[in-house]
């Protein structure tokens, strides 16, 4: 039986699908008889946190103007109070952008440990023990926290959690106050989206996706040629966008685009969860990667090991013919 | 002005037989390539830019064994001014807590106007060691940055925010950036660039001349074990050659509509 803190992701005016699978997460971690509370930051958030209490057992909103952009520093400043009085044995935050910015210094003047992106989280004792992917996905990791009085810290995958059933109330929602001598050193001037593309990919239904497996802005073209010859959209995993080979506006992934093909074929990509994470909907999913290890095999539904310099212009080749 | 710029070594396992040792802690390391973590490439070229632009010093520092000198090296070559290697037995198996702990250590006594790091180390795949050494520094901190530009004391940054947005931010220096893949384009180093930083002085500076010890050594998250993942579901791989591998998978298309 244990209290368990949860920091609720917004995304605009809305919730983040973050907060309901944590939620479940922290169910667990209560156990029987045990409290799950959400704490939420933002400015005019008094109906976030109505909707959390319908799945929450507490709430606590910090609702201010000085927090009207998530912003990590600020929070960290609103929250470290809360943590040092609660008694909460663990506090979970999701593994988004928010998460990264937020956690670690969050853990520092908490003066709890911090646990990364974590897939399944259980008691070790009274240490909160998780389950993680490093070195690429390649390898798994068990980690646990040392016990403290202050409890501990994980931030949790989206995606590892099924979100928990909500109802419309329940939890007592409490208004917290930022603590005196609030200062940030950071300020945001403007938020901004990302430019639109010549395409929308996730609208598409066929995509072949180019990794950095392509080596070469100059071998683009066989990947193209795959795409046409298939009628499907090109789009790719961050590096091809980091070099500057295509646009932002064609990659998939977490700080990318989410599509949602019914076929998708991804060329010398490894499967960072960071890439799988922007694709939805279970497409029938197609890898040719040479390494027979790489994560992307255990999450496609068909594979092909071998060169793609060899591989995509045979597979090119035989598409063309079967449609002719 | 004066940057400090955090990198690591790491294994690059695009292609490697992974093995993991008896202890269940650690690779096999005897076949592993190694370079510069990716994010940290980033950082160093992002730092190197700055001093190019506004004048001032780079030193970068790492924690690692004896070979992560490797990386040092790599970055004096890119343009850093001087180097810190804080190696000791007693820091192999750091947690990010330690090394952050060992890096504020050795930044002790360096002044700086800011603080680089990658967003995330590829090995670990933690992403905390800059958070929580801009929490022991006492500074602000920034993740993900995308854009960087330094004016007079106010860092100007452009950052990956929630929902796929970008925020940009001004923060007061001293403060810490880490760098998210894509800020800029890293230069190429050549052997001969490495060659010609080969005698550079690099510092060492062990655990107890950074006066840790006792307490101030404990990591805060252990690792228990390492393991391969379980086999799974798992791709059904096509076999034969070339040829007879694409066309079945041309007949398992036409099956699911992909053609
Ligand atoms: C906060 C954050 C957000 C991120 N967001 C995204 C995101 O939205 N989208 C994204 O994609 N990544 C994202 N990343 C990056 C992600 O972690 C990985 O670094 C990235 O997805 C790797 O891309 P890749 O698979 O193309 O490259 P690698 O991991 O380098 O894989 C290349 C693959 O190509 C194979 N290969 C090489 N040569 C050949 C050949 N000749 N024939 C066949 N196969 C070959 C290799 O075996 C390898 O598996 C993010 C990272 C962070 C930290
Ligand atoms: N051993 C180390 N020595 C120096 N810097 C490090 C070390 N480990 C991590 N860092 C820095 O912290 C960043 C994030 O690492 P991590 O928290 O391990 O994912 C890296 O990109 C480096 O900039």
């Amino acid at each position: 039986m244990r209290r368990i803190l949860v920091v609720a992701d917004c995304v605009g005016p809305g919730l983040d699908d973050s907060c309901w699978e944590l939620l479940t997460a922290a169910r667990t971690l209560a156990g029987a008889g045990g409290r799950v509370a959400a704490a939420v930051l933002g400015h005019g958030v008094g109906a976030l946190a109505s909707e959390l209490a319908g799945g929450y057992d507490e709430v606590f909103a910090f609702d201010d103007p000085r927090l009207v952009d998530p912003d990590g520093e600020g929070d960290a400043l609103a929250l470290e109070p809360l943590i040092a009085r609660g008694g909460f044995a663990a506090i979970l935050l999701p593994h988004t952008n928010r998460g990264i910015d937020l956690a670690p210094g969050l853990s520092v003047l908490a003066g709890v440990p911090l646990l990364a992106d974590c897939l399944a989280l259980a008691w070790d004792g009274d240490a909160l023990a998780g389950t993680r992917t490093v070195y690429g996905g390649k390898v798994h990791a068990r980690v646990v926290a040392a016990a403290g009085v202050k409890g501990a810290m994980a931030t949790v995958r989206g995606g590892a959690f099924p979100a928990a059933a909500h109802g419309a109330a329940g939890g007592a929602v409490k208004a917290e106050a930022l603590p005196a001598g609030f200062a940030p050193r950071r300020h945001a001037i403007r938020t901004v989206a990302p430019a639109p593309g010549d395409v929308d990919i996730s609208q598409a239904e066929l995509l072949v996706a180019v990794g950095r497996g392509i080596e070469d802005e100059e071998n683009l073209g066989i990947v193209r040629e795959l795409a046409a010859a298939l009628g499907a959209e090109l789009c790719c995993s961050r590096p091809v966008v980091d070099k500057g080979w295509l646009p932002k506006s064609r990659q998939v992934g977490t700080s990318g685009v989410t599509v949602r093909p019914r076929v998708y074929v991804a060329v010398g990509i490894s499967g960072s969860f960071q890439h799988i994470g922007g694709i939805k909907g279970s497409p029938y999913l197609v890898a040719i990667n040479k390494d027979a290890a790489a994560p992307i095999f255990g999450v496609a539904d068909v594979g092909i090991v071998g060169d793609l310099f060899e591989v995509v212009p045979a597979l090119e080749a035989a598409v063309r013919k079967a449609k002719s | 002005m004066d940057i400090i710029v955090c990198i690591k070594r790491v294994p690059n396992l695009a292609e490697a037989e992974i093995e993991i040792a008896k202890d269940g802690r650690r690779l096999v390391a005897d076949d592993l390539d190694w370079d510069v973590n990716e994010w940290d490439d980033f950082a160093i070229e992002a730092a190197v830019r700055l001093k190019e632009a506004h004048g001032g010093t780079v030193t970068a520092i790492t924690v690692g064994d004896e070979e992560a000198e490797e990386a040092l090296r790599r970055a004096l070559a890119m343009g850093a001014d001087a180097a810190i290697h804080v190696r000791d037995e007693l820091l192999a198996g750091a947690d990010p807590w330690l090394t952050a702990v060992a890096l504020q250590r050795a930044i002790h006594g360096h002044p700086f106007d800011l603080v680089l790091c990658g967003a995330i180390a590829s090995d670990g795949a933690s992403g905390h060691v800059g958070g929580m050494l801009a929490a022991l520094l006492g500074v602000p901190c920034v993740a993900l940055a995308t854009g960087l530009e330094v004016r007079g004391r106010t860092a100007l940054v452009r950052h990956e925010v929630e929902g796929g947005l970008e925020r940009e931010v001004e923060m007061a220096l001293p403060g810490l950036v880490t760098a998210q893949s894509g800020l800029n384009e890293p230069r190429y180093v050549s052997i001969r660039g490495i060659r010609k930083v080969a005698d550079m002085e690099i510092a060492v500076k062990t655990a107890a001349d950074l006066g840790l010890a006792g307490k101030a050594m404990e990591c805060r998250v252990r690792l228990e074990g390492l393991s391969l993942p379980p086999a799974g579901k798992g791709a059904e791989i096509l076999g034969g050659d070339v040829d007879t591998a694409v066309a079945t998978l041309v007949a398992r298309l036409h099956e699911k509509g992909g053609l």
